[in-house]
């Protein structure tokens, strides 16, 4: 039932993916730009351009440009970029490492540090630490990722010299240089996540605590920690998981920001970059691509509800 | 009928001014609120008045007073252009405050008529609902700058790139609403009745999106003016002669260790701001529609 329930998930995702793709391919199109300018350069002659425009399809009808765009997109084949002439796939490929890392380490941060502040806070609603708490919140998800990131990089890497300013280091030249130039950036981008995250945690614990199951449990005598840990967090996992997945929105544009911060050679910068160049294939293919991450991850998120509460039932 | 079409123009009269109190109550009755509000003021102040406040021209470039510290002249000291440091951050304020106001107008009229729309025609309902799906799924910063960075930037397009990503949260709240209300008995008596559909719409649905609206609009605001500095930060928005507080801070990139006021003083103004809306937001929240959650 379980299998079943996962695939009538994933065949709804699916319309959904098409229609990101043909609104991705829409705005794109819609910009007066020509492809074929970009990739000749502006000096380029009349039947130069023509001959490109022919071999990239460009002469046909908005409608099956779009059709061939997503025929090609379906076996996987990403396009080629106007700049470099490399697949986008390679690309993407070579640029992958650093972003997998750097939102690994966020998201990890961000549970170990989000749900204890939310349990914290939740346990006397209105007291100072709960006031504080979610001032703090506020304050976090207020900031923006680039201003957290430069105030942290003067004090670890410019006052104190702990940390090296910025770059990056893949995880097999050492995992302490892989870590320490992880340390920022992921502090950086955790803030609004964190700020995100421990707010629902506290308030969807709040919210269980005047269950009637829970005086049951202490009525029978369990602790006020077996109380937390059987019965109301379990309980408030469902917005806190939903609160999770819609947060990885804003974790993708802290990506985009924190890695131009940072000067991390992630996807992030891959697609700035590639924006700035206007080439269109690798900016078409990024924003899919992190389009369909979000869309997968609040796949995830669905199929965890059944996890999480033995009630939902397909 | 005529009994009804009587009371309509009286009970507005009514409402008007209580939801009206009710948001000036709200905003005015916490100690973190009242900050909010004066460093609201001191920005909008700034923004209309930067002319009589500002000590220098902003985009004059002087290569004799390049990267200066704080001087009597210059009380934030100066870029790398030798242009004003101070002066660029109170008319920065100008394009932020230009671009959250703008942003906003623009997605709740849109958000509300699209809502309002899939809430009520339910035949068009469901492709509505599909397209923000789809739209919501597309990163709004990687779209806004994908669009700017092709069509060109400038102040329209920047308006335009940054409202399409904030749109469908706009309709969903606005759907929500439409949904719930229109099951209401009072909205079925109407209809049984006959009222026409516009008196329906404006007499009974919209006014019941007023004050989840208000409270979306402070946090649609909030977005817009961080999209807005972040594209410019990431050399995406409006050209770099332009005082942005997001164009202080990429100019200031190459010069952080040596300056760090550079990007500290812009990216100040900006945060506190953010927080200042923000702030409002959560009260205006708490006192109007206590079980919103944010960022719906």
């Amino acid at each position: 039932m379980l299998l079943f329930y996962v695939l009538r998930r994933i065949l709804a995702a699916l319309p959904v993916m098409v229609l990101v793709a043909i609104i991705v391919f829409a705005a794109l199109r819609l910009t007066p730009n020509d492809p074929a300018t970009i990739m000749a350069g502006e000096d380029a002659t009349e039947a130069q351009l023509e001959a490109i425009r022919v071999s990239m399809g460009l002469d046909q009808s908005i409608l099956v440009q779009l059709g061939t765009w997503l025929q090609r997109l379906a076996t996987g084949d990403l396009g080629v970029s106007l700049i470099s002439g490399a697949p986008v796939l390679d690309l993407i490929g070579d640029r992958i490492g650093p972003t997998i890392a750097l939102s690994t380490s966020s998201f990890l941060f961000t549970m170990m540090v989000a749900i204890p502040l939310g349990v914290l806070a939740s346990r006397k609603p209105g007291h100072l630490v709960d006031r504080a708490l979610m001032g703090l919140s506020t304050l976090g998800l207020s900031l923006p990722v680039f201003v957290i990131g430069y105030v942290l990089m003067y004090a670890f890497a410019i006052s104190f010299r702990w940390l090296p300013v910025q770059g990056y280091e893949p995880l097999s030249s050492g995992f302490w240089a892989h870590a320490q130039r992880l340390i920022m950036p992921s502090l950086a981008l955790s803030g609004a996540y964190i700020a995100l995250v421990a707010r629902m945690t506290r308030s969807s614990i709040i919210e269980v605590k005047g269950e009637d199951y829970i005086r049951t449990a202490r009525a029978k005598g369990a602790t006020e920690t077996a109380i937390l840990i059987r019965h109301a967090l379990r309980n408030a996992a469902i917005p806190i998981v939903t609160v999770v997945g819609a947060g990885v929105a804003s974790l993708i544009t802290g990506v985009v920001v924190t890695e131009s911060v940072f000067n991390l050679p992630g996807l992030g910068r891959l697609v700035v970059e590639a924006v700035l160049a206007r080439d269109y294939p690798v900016i078409q293919a990024l924003i899919l691509l992190f389009s369909f991450i979000y869309i997968l991850v609040n796949l995830i998120v669905d199929i965890l509800y059944t996890v999480f509460d033995p009630r939902i039932r397909y | 009928m005529s009994s009804l079409q009587e009371s309509g123009p009286i009970r507005r009269e009514e409402a008007a001014p209580a939801g009206a109190n009710a948001i000036l109550r709200a905003a005015l009755s916490s100690i973190p609120a009242w900050l909010a509000a004066v460093v609201m003021m001191c920005v909008v102040a700034m923004a209309v008045f930067a002319p009589l406040i500002a000590t220098a021209n902003p985009t004059a470039i002087a290569p004799a007073e390049r990267l200066l510290g704080p001087t009597s002249a210059h009380f934030l000291g100066t870029d790398a252009l030798g242009r004003d440091t101070f002066s660029r951050i109170v008319y920065g304020s100008r394009l932020s405050l230009t671009v959250g106001a703008g942003v906003t107008v623009f997605s709740v009229a849109l958000g509300l008529v699209v809502g309002v729309f899939a809430g009520y025609f339910r035949a068009f309902d469901m492709v509505i609902m599909r397209v923000m799906d789809g739209l919501m799924a597309i990163p709004g910063i990687l779209l806004a700058i994908a669009l700017i960075a092709l069509t060109g930037a400038s102040l329209a397009t920047v308006l335009v790139a940054i409202t399409v990503p904030e749109v469908p949260r706009v309709v969903r709240l606005v759907r929500g609403v439409i949904l719930s209300v229109r099951s209401e008995d009072f909205v079925e008596a109407a209809i049984t009745l006959g009222s026409p559909i516009r008196r329906i719409l404006w007499r009974h649905l919209i006014p019941s999106t007023v004050a989840p609206l208000t409270v979306q609009a402070t946090f649609v605001f909030a977005s817009a003016v961080l999209t807005e500095s972040t594209l410019s930060f990431l050399g995406a928005g409006l050209p770099s002669e332009i005082p942005s507080w997001g164009n202080m801070m990429a100019d200031g990139r190459m010069y952080f260790q040596l300056k760090p006021g550079l990007i500290f003083f812009p990216g100040f103004a900006l945060a506190m701001t953010l927080l200042s809306v923000n702030i409002i937001g959560d009260v205006l929240r708490d006192r109007l529609d206590p079980k919103m959650e944010k960022r719906a």
